[in-house]
């Protein structure tokens, strides 16, 4: 029936502090940037990968009252918002390293784990992050 | 208001993840307030007002979650489950695991089951132990 996940959503509170996180120090490239008027439409993907994206949206009018984004936003800011992002990377202590000497806040370091090594982080909004290094199936 | 109440949330956040990353550590409440620029006491306070719990109390559910953890997926005795997951005397570990889990750590790890096939971090967050009702008492 289906083919692919192509498009997931996020909310950050500011979207240019949001290019700079995920572009910047994550290393994602931007797939569209377009001011649609109403909203700003940004994506951001993995290099290489542009079948899957990741929508950066603020939460606000006129999608939702300013009471409701406020709501939004303050469970963010708490962790709260449900929303998570799962990586995975061929080397996840030296992207742990890589990405800690960029200011990145962890949650979790690299750990051992039966499915791979896997740490967490995360963005300048309360969003969370996870990387993992799949075990290599010979 | 919103934006007072946002970056007040953002700190909290930013502390409880301090606490995540270094929850076998004993809790230097003192660090935790400067790290995100309030007092002691309105730390506390706000932080409780925040996730419904004290950060004391946070983090001995982190411990006892990281102890289920390791009582389930690993061999090691309890006493070394003890001291690895940050309590420093078996008997506050046995008294606060039974009283978070309602039962002690070796009748848990005798009645586990199969271990998490979820991410770490998102195990740790689900597979906490609620702190049967006092984790709700955010008016009282």
């Amino acid at each position: 029936m289906f083919n692919a996940i192509t498009l997931s959503q996020i909310f950050v509170t500011d979207q240019d502090e949001a290019l700079d996180f995920y572009v910047g120090k994550l290393g994602f490239e931007v797939k569209v940037d377009q001011d649609l008027g109403f909203m700003r439409w940004l994506t951001v993907c993995v290099p290489g990968e542009p079948g899957r994206e990741i929508l950066l949206e603020k939460p606000g009018p006129p999608a939702m009252d300013e009471g409701t984004a406020s709501q939004v936003r303050e469970l963010l800011a708490k962790g709260a918002t449900g929303g998570w992002i799962g990586l995975t990377t061929d080397d996840c202590r030296k992207t742990y390293e890589e990405l800690l000497a960029k200011g990145v806040e962890f949650t979790q370091e690299p750990t051992e784990r039966p499915y791979g090594i896997d740490c967490g982080l995360r963005d300048p909004f309360g969003n969370a992050i996870r990387i993992n290094q799949p075990v290599q199936v010979d | 208001m919103s934006r007072a109440v946002e970056e007040s949330n953002r700190r909290m956040l930013r502390a409880r993840d301090a606490m995540d990353r270094a929850y076998a550590r004993p809790l230097d409440v003192a660090a935790l307030a400067r790290m995100v620029h309030v007092s002691q006491a309105h730390f506390i306070r706000t932080f409780r007002a925040t996730f419904g719990e004290t950060p004391h109390r946070y983090l001995q559910r982190r411990r006892v979650e990281r102890s289920m953890f390791m009582l389930r997926e690993t061999e090691r005795s309890v006493t070394e489950i003890c001291f690895a997951v940050g309590f420093t005397s078996l008997g506050t570990f046995s008294r606060t695991f039974r009283e978070i889990v309602g039962r002690s750590p070796s009748e848990y790890r005798r009645s586990a089951g199969a271990p998490v096939a979820a991410p770490s971090c998102f195990g740790m967050a689900w597979t906490r132990p609620s702190s049967f009702g006092e984790a709700g008492g955010t008016a009282g």
